[in-house]
């Protein structure tokens, strides 16, 4: 297949561009929208709100999502806030100020167009939330309170105590009832997308599984657009729900839509250490915690005394010692790597010796016990829930862990992947983070994508087919789609090995984590790309999925989802090893300054990499997106 | 720790249900309760026994997926904690417990310790936002919220919708479910223009699938979130109000 990426990025200046395209695309007239048919996969911030938005406009849309409820899409465990330009603060804040921390933060890798479109956008989306009665935190006057985060030196996060992400996602679901309620939305929980139709080069449509019958059925629609989140989860540990997976997106791979940057992923700094061989996820601990606890260690390697028996002169506070400007504030992947370097120098803390504190004792006596309280509270008790250890007597113990996945499918400026008509949203696209995601941009981006971006863009790609109906559910098309998901599910049941679907899921993890985690060199990547295949291999040998497809199967699920870990991994690994650089959250050992930190190659490496499928045992074809800066000086990150 | 576990099992929505027995040995009191149902699991495939099913996501109490009656209690025995943040070191070695799913008429068994919950998606449907379409909103700051409204607001918009408050429930009512989704938006300014429309609808709907209040106050004692019992007050004077000053409806043809 002979693909050219165009990004379409809207000539003229930066400012003006999105409003210029706003201007440029073609509309679908207000009576026309209910001749479309449009299928939206995962009722996140941006699937609920693109399904909302898109039914308000008067499309007839049609939402898929796994779990029981909208409402339950992992976005509702997001904690710290949502970034937007306001400038309420008057500490200098501005639309270019954000732009220009979000290229920056992303270590350079991200469109500068698609990131000055997200910081512009990021103003309505306060605005949209706050009229939903979204209960963002409040000064006493009544005007809205803010914070900061890593990354920034402004106050520009706006939250609702340590709950941002339920709250907006909750303003978004019940956007979504209210057009479920007026018929505009048709909603299908507990039903998985398993594959993607594409008919004549363009999206057609979907293929699902009921989740408590087991019926395997197509959907057809003039346009579909995936928002189904991130891949962390390839690692098995990370602070994702159990249920969160590449499916989706794996599958839309398969069908031709290319894959992004896989080797872009956030290991976020503050989540609860690792405590037995049990464990089933890691939690994280909002980063909004850095702007009050003081991260340390002590300054001897195995020191075995508890901590408020280490007087201060024998801590080390590596953050505010190693970059004084920023301090406990850097952005999340260097905090993430000087943890790491302590920890692997065996100054750890706690009974495995994985973790550095984090420490309120100074806020506590500066600010008082109730101050903190309002602050954290719900944050405290959950890690006292966990750990069963008092924050405000004995100081957290934190690592960090897979969080965030900047890699996605590729998409345009339009949000639309290289297959006509099929559009990517919020995490489970490429487009604005870079190789590092900025704290409480997250939020933002999935909103920007679904409220405003999507809703705006979609009537180009629509309008010239008005008049045109979705391909019949019953054309071959479909039919060779659905045996095929027919055949997927019958391997796997079929199999009848000795090994659980979590076992395989754990040593993917193992050969992820070790190899391609936080650090990654030649030699570990190669490692991994030998154990991946034959770990594949071993699992359709060797993979226990007792039950059948007719009923509620929850290990049948777990294996189509790991199934397709164990293909999209060996990709995140050849990502990795392809890119012969560092840069934000993807380190190579071999590339680093004298003092450790990321060094990039901006001569051989300033563009996006899309890889296109050609088998499962084949290697892909490597695409490249060459990125252009005209606004933003490149340099090395200095938080110094 | 050895435990002696009795879960309910039950194929399907149709089928008869029953307890079955399994013993639980060598459980570690760090793990969480859904980490010992991983374990089991893995136990239970390795012998060939189909494993027990249950609902779980985020596994950090916000989802509200999870949803265990744990030895006659909604999300077990530690006060505001979902059961996936509920860790066997509350339990002691040689414990039996008893695990069966939400029990309430609305929410029907699916298999094991799944149940249908779409009943709250309905009561949201039919009144549970604010009608404030992508693009029409003003400056968020020209909206002043007193923080005492925020505050209170953001108590009530907590729920997690677990269900744990149907279970319960005596009566099996959504009261305190649907209550503090009223109080969210009817605490709120921009709440306000469908306030009474709001509170009559959400509570129609809520009848429809669900048992009448009377006061018992399980709902509070077992919500993982803590919301308090107030807001069912609340929701109670809002409908009665609305009987009066829902001027749209007085009079009017509907």
């Amino acid at each position: 297949m002979s693909i050219t990426l165009d990004a379409k990025i809207p000539a003229g200046p930066i400012e003006d561009k999105w409003t210029q395209h706003k201007f440029d695309v073609k509309l679908v007239n207000p009576a026309n929208k209910r001749r479309y048919e449009v299928i939206v996969v995962g009722s996140g911030l941006a699937g609920a709100a693109a399904a909302a938005t898109l039914g308000e406009l008067g499309y007839n849309v049609k939402l898929f999502t796994f779990h029981d409820s909208p409402r339950r899409a992992h976005s509702i465990a997001a904690q710290g806030g949502i970034n937007a330009a306001k400038n309420y603060q008057n500490d200098g804040d501005s639309i270019y100020r954000l732009f220009y921390d979000t290229v920056k933060g992303g270590d350079y890798r991200a469109r500068e167009g698609n990131v000055y479109r997200l910081a512009e956008i990021s103003v309505n989306i306060i605005d949209q939330c706050v009229a939903q009665g979204v209960p963002f935190a409040r000064e006493y006057g009544g005007l809205l309170d803010n914070r900061s985060f890593g990354g920034a030196q402004v106050s520009r996060t706006f939250y609702a105590r340590g709950q941002t992400g339920q709250q907006l996602l909750l303003g978004a679901y019940q956007a979504l009832a209210r057009q479920v309620h007026l018929g505009n939305v048709e909603l299908h929980a507990r039903t998985e997308m398993l594959d993607l139709v594409v008919h004549e080069g363009k999206a057609a449509g979907i293929v699902t599984r009921n989740l408590i019958t087991g019926e395997i059925r197509s959907w057809s629609a003039h346009a579909v657009a995936l928002c189904t989140g991130g891949y962390g989860n390839v690692f098995y540990l990370s602070t994702n729900a159990k249920a969160s997976n590449v499916t989706a997106a794996w599958r839309a791979h398969k069908r031709g839509a290319l894959m992004a940057n896989p080797c872009y992923t956030q290991i976020h700094p503050t989540c609860i250490p690792r405590s037995d061989d049990f464990q089933s996820k890691l939690t994280l601990m909002s980063e909004s915690l850095r702007n009050d606890g003081r991260v340390w260690v002590p300054e001897r390697a195995d020191d075995t005394r508890t901590p408020d028996q280490i007087p201060d002169s024998e801590r080390d506070y590596f953050l505010e010692r190693r970059y004084p400007a920023f301090g406990n504030l850097v952005p999340r992947d260097i905090a993430s790597r000087a943890a790491k370097r302590e920890v692997d120098a065996g100054r750890g803390v706690g009974p495995m010796k994985n973790g550095v504190y984090l420490d309120f004792g100074d806020a506590i006596s500066r600010l008082g016990h109730d101050v903190v309280e309002e602050r954290y509270s719900n944050l405290f008790e959950m890690y006292e829930r966990i750990t069963d250890e008092d924050p405000y007597q004995v100081p957290m113990r934190i690592y960090p862990a897979v969080h965030y996945t900047m890699g996605g499918l590729w998409v345009d400026y339009n949000l639309m992947s290289n297959v006509p008509g099929l559009y990517v949203l919020g995490e489970a696209n490429f487009s604005d983070h870079g190789a590092n995601r900025l704290g409480a941009s997250a939020l933002m981006q999935g909103l920007a994508d679904g409220y405003f971006v999507l809703p705006s863009t979609i009537s180009d790609y629509l309008a010239p087919q008005l008049g045109t109906t979705p391909l019949g559910t019953d054309e071959p098309v479909f039919k060779a789609a659905e045996a095929e998901v027919h055949d997927n599910t019958n391997r796997l049941l079929k199999a009848k090995g000795t090994r659980t679907v979590d076992d395989f899921h754990r040593d993917l993890g193992n050969i992820m984590w070790d190899n391609c985690g936080m650090a990654r060199s030649k030699e570990s990547l190669g490692q991994a790309l030998r154990e991946i295949p034959a770990l594949r291999e071993e699992f359709y040998k060797d993979v226990r999925v007792l039950g059948e497809n007719e009923s509620v199967n929850q290990s049948l699920e777990k294996a189509g989802r790991v199934a397709d870990f164990l293909e999209f991994g060996e990709l995140l690994c050849l990502d990795a090893l392809t890119r012969e650089e560092s840069c934000g959250g993807h380190f190579r050992t071999e590339h680093q300054t004298e003092e450790g930190e990321a060094l990039r190659d901006d001569d051989d490496f300033s563009h996006v990499a899309a890889w296109e499928f050609t088998g499962v045992d084949t290697a892909p074809e490597l695409h490249k997106e060459q990125l252009e800066f005209e606004y933003v000086h490149l340099a090395q990150r200095n938080y110094k | 720790m050895d435990l002696k576990l009795r879960v309910w099992r039950q194929k399907n929505s149709t089928a008869t249900g029953a307890f079955e027995e399994i013993d639980a040995p060598g459980i570690s009191p760090e793990m969480s309760f859904l980490e010992m149902f991983d374990v089991i699991n893995d136990r239970l495939t390795a012998e060939g026994r189909e494993p027990i099913a249950f609902d779980h996501d985020c596994r950090e109490g916000i989802c509200g997926s999870c949803s265990m009656m744990i030895n006659g209690r909604a999300h077990g025995p530690s006060e505001g904690t979902a059961t996936c943040q509920l860790h066997m070191r509350k339990f002691s070695d040689g414990d039996q417990i008893t695990v069966e799913p939400w029990r309430a008429r609305a929410f029907p068994i699916l298999r094991d310790l799944v149940v249908d919950r779409s009943a709250f998606d309905r009561i949201v449907e039919a009144g549970g936002y604010i009608s404030a379409p992508t693009g029409s909103a003003p400056d968020a700051n020209l909206i002043l919220v007193p923080k005492e409204a925020a505050d209170s607001a953001m108590d009530a918009a907590a729920c997690i919708g677990c269900g744990a408050c149907v279970a319960a429930c005596p009566n099996g009512a959504a009261n305190l479910f649907t209550a503090a989704k009223v109080a969210h938006l009817n605490l709120l300014p921009q709440g306000q223009p469908e306030r009474y429309t709001r509170v009559v609808n959400m509570v129609e709907v809520m009848e429809s699938f669900f048992g009448s209040c009377t006061n018992h106050g399980e709902c509070e004692k077992a919500c993982p979130k803590e919301i308090s019992i107030d807001f069912i007050a609340l929701l109670n004077r809002d409908y009665v109000k609305a009987q009066f000053k829902n001027r749209k409806l007085t009079g009017q043809k509907k």
